[in-house]
């Protein structure tokens, strides 16, 4: 059978054998970074490619089905166009916190690859503060994006950035309180533990009612901390041009719009982790001939498709609702999102005292 | 159809956004002399429809385009120029100013001129000539029909004004030409007249 862990533990005894123990840790890391760089490279064109379709479809339009069939050359297309093209720095522009911005907000998303568990076996850095790992790192990406703003010296970036910055730090609250529903149930910080608490379940189906409005919350969270549709107000084309990257071109603009996609990625890997089990394949109580079934499909094969399937949900969001108001925005927050997220964290904490989850 | 049910939609999603705030004013506003209890059961209430409302008009919307994302038959995209042969153009598709003739080469333009007047971007020119009745009177006849494609919109006022239906809408669209001046068209054929009985 297919499996990740197995092909990294061979490459593993193989390094051992062959070169010291500083060595080993250097190539490691080599492939690592090898690894995320690649896997960035056919996220982004598969992830623009696939909203571009998803897009399409759902306006009754075809979209891209030119460059290759059904377009998938397209991205890969535009990418090499925009690989060729210059990048331009404004006069005004304070040039090195201008250059410097699209790499900040990229490595803060490669920072977020560290703790995602891909595979059985198959992950990065398992850190025993997996969760709070990730809910800090993920509101640095704002600094990226304040940056850019500031950077520009043009009033659009400005204003875009700013409500960006409102936005992810209202929004970090009810994602961080929904993700720490899932901790309350599962007792440990660790994304490992975590996905081990899934083995007979996932928490979506074992947490009733607590988990459920959780996981709508993150998902809305999320949505609102990629700043994508309907939250797109840092961008907003009818209103702000592009919002933060207007003043960008070139490559350092196609790094600003990779970032976005890669933590779309993110956010829903996290979102597939906590809610749907991660790699964990779908596992019905007592059913054993079903479930030795789920065993055959590779854990990989599990992780993606339940990450593409939130990807897929936040595309709809994206195409289906229109774009909110500043005001509207803020009040979602914090007079929906947030007491609703506290009052749940309170029924999620009582579940997990009495037990109620399977 | 699409169009109009994404209107829906938005009326309704937009009608959410809105309506949070206002329930919150509103549940301040007409409850601040109740019982502070009733006052709070009342807001509750307020605040729990409220999201029960948003949260069907949103799974409205996604409904729709769900509908369309696994429905690709309800496609409009023409894959023009693939299909240019097969291509039918929509009814009402304005593409240029034509006249139509008969089998006699006879139109029904009387030169009256109104379409030039109707005209906002000066894009026709009538030029007239006088016809010798049998009677021996002298009447006013069309010579020609100048339409300048490059100058015309496509509003379709021209045709509104006519009062003999000599012109109408055509479905042509592929006007690009190398040479600016082949875009001034004649629209009534060379020795055309107008038809019998047309006053
Ligand atoms: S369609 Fe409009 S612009 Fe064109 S000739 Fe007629 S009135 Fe003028
Ligand atoms: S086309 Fe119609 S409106 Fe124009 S001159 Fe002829 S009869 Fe009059």
């Amino acid at each position: 059978m297919f499996s990740l862990q197995g092909i990294t533990n061979s490459i593993q005894t193989w390094l051992v054998r062959n070169f010291t123990g500083t060595w080993v840790l250097v190539i490691e890391c080599a492939i690592v970074m090898l690894l995320a760089i690649t896997l960035f490279a056919v996220l982004g064109l598969v992830l623009v490619w696939m909203e571009r379709k998803v897009a399409a479809h759902m306006q009754i339009r075809l979209g891209p089905n030119r460059v290759g069939p059904m377009g998938i050359f397209q991205t890969s297309a535009d990418t090499l166009k925009l690989i060729l093209k210059e990048g331009l720095t404004p006069d005004g522009a304070d040039k090195l916190l201008f250059n410097l911005a699209p790499f900040v907000v990229m490595i803060v998303a490669m920072l977020l690859l560290a703790p995602i568990a891909f595979a059985r076996g198959f992950q990065v850095w398992d850190i025993n503060i997996g969760v709070l790992y990730i809910t800090a790192i993920s509101s640095l990406s704002v600094i990226g994006i304040l940056m850019a703003g500031w950077a520009s010296n043009n009033k659009y970036s400005l204003l875009g950035a700013m409500r960006s910055g409102a936005q992810i730090v209202s929004y970090e609250l009810s994602a961080g309180l929904s993700i720490l529903t899932i901790v309350v149930l599962t007792g440990s910080l660790q994304i490992g533990d975590i996905i081990n608490a899934q083995q007979n379940g996932w928490w979506l189906f074992k947490g009733h009612i607590p988990v459920v409005i959780a996981f709508v919350i993150f998902m809305i969270a999320a949505t609102a901390e990629t700043n994508r549709a309907p939250f797109d107000l840092a961008e907003a084309e009818s209103e702000l041009t592009a919002g933060f990257h207007t003043e960008y071109s070139g490559m350092k603009f196609a790094l600003f719009f990779l970032a976005e996609y890669i933590n779309i990625f993110i956010v829903c890997a996290i979102g597939a982790t906590l809610f749907l089990g991660g790699w964990m394949p779908l596992h019905i109580g007592s059913w054993e001939g079903f479930n030795h079934v789920m065993d055959y499909i590779p854990s990989s094969v599990w992780f993606f498709v339940k990450t593409f399937l939130l990807i897929f949900l936040m595309m709809w969001f994206r195409w289906t609702f229109p774009r909110l108001r500043v005001d509207q925005l803020l009040s979602l927050e914090w007079k929906y999102l947030l007491p609703i997220s506290l009052f749940n964290l309170l029924l999620a904490t009582v579940v997990a005292i009495f037990e109620w989850h399977f | 159809m699409a169009f109009l049910t994404y209107c829906q939609c938005y009326t309704a999603v937009h009608q959410h956004n809105t309506e949070p705030l206002n329930g919150w004013r509103k549940g301040i506003a007409a409850t601040t002399n109740q019982e502070p209890n009733i006052r709070l059961a009342m807001f509750l209430k307020d605040y729990i429809v409220d999201i029960f409302r948003a949260t069907k008009s949103l799974l409205t919307g996604m409904k729709r385009t769900g509908y369309y994302f696994v429905h690709p038959k309800e496609i409009i995209t023409e894959q023009y120029p693939d299909n240019r042969d097969t291509l039918v153009m929509a009814d009402r598709f304005r593409g240029e100013v034509i006249m139509p003739h008969d089998e006699n080469r006879e139109h029904a333009c009387t030169g009256c001129t109104a379409c030039e007047l109707a005209c906002p971007n000066a894009t026709i020119k009538i030029v007239t000539k006088f016809d010798i009745t049998p009677e021996g009177k002298k009447k006013k006849a069309l010579d020609t029909f100048v339409y300048h494609l490059e100058l015309c919109t496509m509003c379709g006022l021209c045709v509104e004004a006519c009062p003999t239906d000599a012109i109408k809408m055509g479905q042509k669209f592929e006007h690009s030409v190398y040479d600016r001046s082949m875009l001034t068209k004649k629209l009534n054929l060379p020795g055309s007249k107008i038809r019998e009985g047309i006053e």
